[in-house]
């Protein structure tokens, strides 16, 4: 009896290894990241491929990949946030006026503006919950809504102007600033110039001075977010609660709750790119993360997650935003118009639901 | 049959404002038994089975759960104490995987603290031998639910509820939807679990289901009960007869224990 199981397993994983790579959600993104790469081989100029091209694009992407991957979650959870981009300004200004006009050293600072971020993401997640309106509208409303605070609140803290500046001089010796803004590993980049491993100016400097922050958050979050959806019983919960969130509560899946701690996930998510942004350029503006709602979820989409819930990937996300930032900063370095990002961005968009929709059915095994 | 009955309900009643959904139910399922409670549409029978699983609260009547006086107060009180439900929609997720889907809302998890996690290959294997138990041989344990026949989507709908220790299993129309061959593979699930001792409440109103797998038939008419018959003291014909109104309810009095 117990021989024949193992024969039976034996046949069932052989048989799936490849059948269950090509169902996997992330396929999509990972053949576009090889498809533009392969395009920009072509079309681009070397440079793009050397290690300071490389963080040039990932930068970028990481920064979008931070939102990418909080709206991922909440899409597979079945919701959409689109106040995520005004969040960013909303969340920004909070963030600024804690340092700027309250002085606080940012071991206070931080914390409090992820404070006011899950409360930002409860507010949001509790009126879906409660009124049972589809996210989509009151997340809308909101887009405007946080956008106007934004917008406000910055001329009250700044005495009319829509541009907090002086950040930078009132974190400069904060211990907690390196981890937030800049490279990280100087020591180590130096070391490999010294030893001849990477690009140095002349007079011997390494050309990337070490690796963005951000692109370290970014590939910590994707991680633990990957971790989550596929390794804890919360994981399961999101699937479930996207996928049918009537059978899901019958089965005893707290649905609720999952959403609402998804919205304040995808606000936590804006709040560090928020703290990230502003910490980088020393000042927060009202137009800080415009349509970033939009990009991260295109790239949620182009990652595989389905607009209707329950199916989707982290690491999707994270490379549909790094597509994104190949295209925005790769079209640079080659000879075509800069413009034609948006159409790609379109083009794109399309052709991964298009593309879902495939998997989808293979998945489900519908005609 | 001479078990003493796991859930018996007496004289329940069930008004929704003026409506009277139920006007005096009478029934009882026992271990091991296939328990078929019949009627047509809006006899009342979504109503009895929400009142049995906890939903809905009686709003006259009795339900006795092992001998002791049961009040439950939610669906979750029913389900620990042993009562399951496999509703029409089955609380299943198309795009999920047949393991995640099986332990929804109650993974196993190995590892402590922060490290708890999801213990997929416990559930995998898991999920995998109780399908085999009923007679399902998966591809996979990652294959979606969505890749499932309706016939299989229902048996593991019923496999789960009985891993997770039910000792009433109560199905609601499970054949209603399916094909010949899809039925006669759920109707040999519930024998199968009706082996292992669960008592099996199989609402239909389709009398050739019931009768191919029930031990006791209970028609349910206009919010009543007319009676509960053991399989060989009625016919199919006598039961449809009572389903449709109950016109040869007089020739049928004698065979239904004068309980009309």
């Amino acid at each position: 009896m117990s021989s024949e199981t193992t024969v039976d397993d034996e046949r069932l994983k052989s048989e799936s290894t490849m059948a269950s790579l090509m169902k996997r959600p992330e396929l999509g993104a990972i053949a576009g990241v090889v498809l533009v790469t392969i395009f920009f081989l072509i079309t681009a100029d070397s440079a793009m491929f050397t290690l300071a091209g490389f963080m040039n694009f990932m930068s970028p992407a990481a920064q979008l990949g931070i939102l990418a991957i909080g709206a991922a979650l909440l899409m597979i959870g079945g919701e959409f946030d689109l106040s995520l981009g005004s969040m960013i300004a909303f969340i920004g200004l909070f963030f600024g006026a804690c340092v700027v006009n309250f002085g606080q050293p940012l071991i206070l600072a931080i914390p409090l503006t992820f404070l006011f971020a899950a409360v930002v993401g409860t507010v949001n997640g509790q009126i879906v919950i409660r009124t049972g309106l589809p996210s989509f509208i009151v997340t809308l409303a909101f887009l405007f809504i946080y956008r106007g605070l934004s917008l406000v609140g910055l001329k009250a803290a700044t005495d009319g102007s829509t541009q907090l500046r002086g950040i930078r001089p009132a974190v400069e010796n904060d211990f907690l600033t390196p981890i937030f803004s800049g490279d990280a590993f100087p020591g180590l980049f130096l070391a490999l110039a010294d030893m001849g491993l990477i690009d140095t100016f002349q007079n011997g400097t390494p050309k990337v001075k070490g690796i963005p922050v951000e692109i370290l958050w970014f590939i910590l979050i994707a991680g633990i977010a990957t971790y989550v959806l596929l390794r804890t019983p919360v994981g399961n919960w999101i699937f479930a609660s996207g996928g049918d969130a009537n059978a899901a509560s019958n089965s005893g899946v707290p649905v609720r709750k999952v959403k609402i701690g998804l919205f304040v996930v995808t606000a936590a998510c804006a709040a560090l790119v928020a703290i990230i942004t502003v910490l980088d350029s020393g000042s927060t503006d009202a137009r800080r993360g415009f349509q970033k709602e939009f990009e991260a979820i295109i790239a949620a989409v182009i990652g595989g997650c389905l607009l209707t819930g329950g199916y989707g990937s982290a690491i999707g996300a994270f490379f549909g935003s790094i597509i994104f930032g190949m295209v925005l900063i790769g079209l640079s370095y080659t000879q075509i118009d800069q413009d034609w990002y948006l159409v790609f961005l379109g083009g794109m968009l399309l052709i991964a639901v298009l593309f879902n929709n495939m998997i989808r059915k293979r998945v489900t095994g519908e005609r | 049959m001479s078990t003493d009955p796991i859930v018996h309900m007496e004289g329940i009643e069930k008004h929704f404002g003026n409506v009277i959904a139920l006007n005096g139910v009478s029934f009882d399922v026992r271990a091991g038994e296939c328990h078929c409670l019949l009627g047509d549409n809006g006899a009342g029978k979504s109503t009895f089975i929400k009142t049995m699983s906890g939903v809905h609260k009686p709003t006259h009547g009795s339900i006795h759960f092992e001998g002791r006086p049961m009040n439950f107060d939610s669906p979750r009180d029913a389900m620990e104490a042993g009562i399951a439900t496999v509703f029409q929609d089955l609380a299943m997720i198309p795009l999920m995987s047949v393991t995640r889907n099986f332990f929804m809302g109650r993974e196993p998890t190995k590892g402590k603290g922060l490290f708890k996690r999801f213990d997929t290959e416990a559930a995998s294997k898991a999920a995998i031998e109780e399908m085999k138990k009923m007679g399902i041989n998966l591809r996979a344990p990652d294959q979606a639910v969505g890749t499932l026949s309706g016939g299989e989507r229902q048996t593991v709908a019923i496999a789960r509820a009985v891993y997770f220790g039910a000792k009433v299993l109560i199905l609601d129309e499970p054949t209603s939807a399916l094909g010949v061959r899809q039925t006669s593979n759920v109707l040999a699930t519930i024998d199968r679990v009706r082996k292992q001792g669960v008592g099996v409440v199989f609402i239909t109103h389709n009398v050739r289901h019931a009768m191919a797998v029930g031990d006791r038939f209970t028609v349910l008419n206009r919010g009543k009960t007319l009676g509960t018959a053991l399989k060989d003291e009625i016919t199919a014909e006598e039961l449809q007869d009572l389903m449709a109104g109950g016109q040869e309810l007089a020739t049928l009095e004698g065979s239904l224990g004068g309980t009309v």
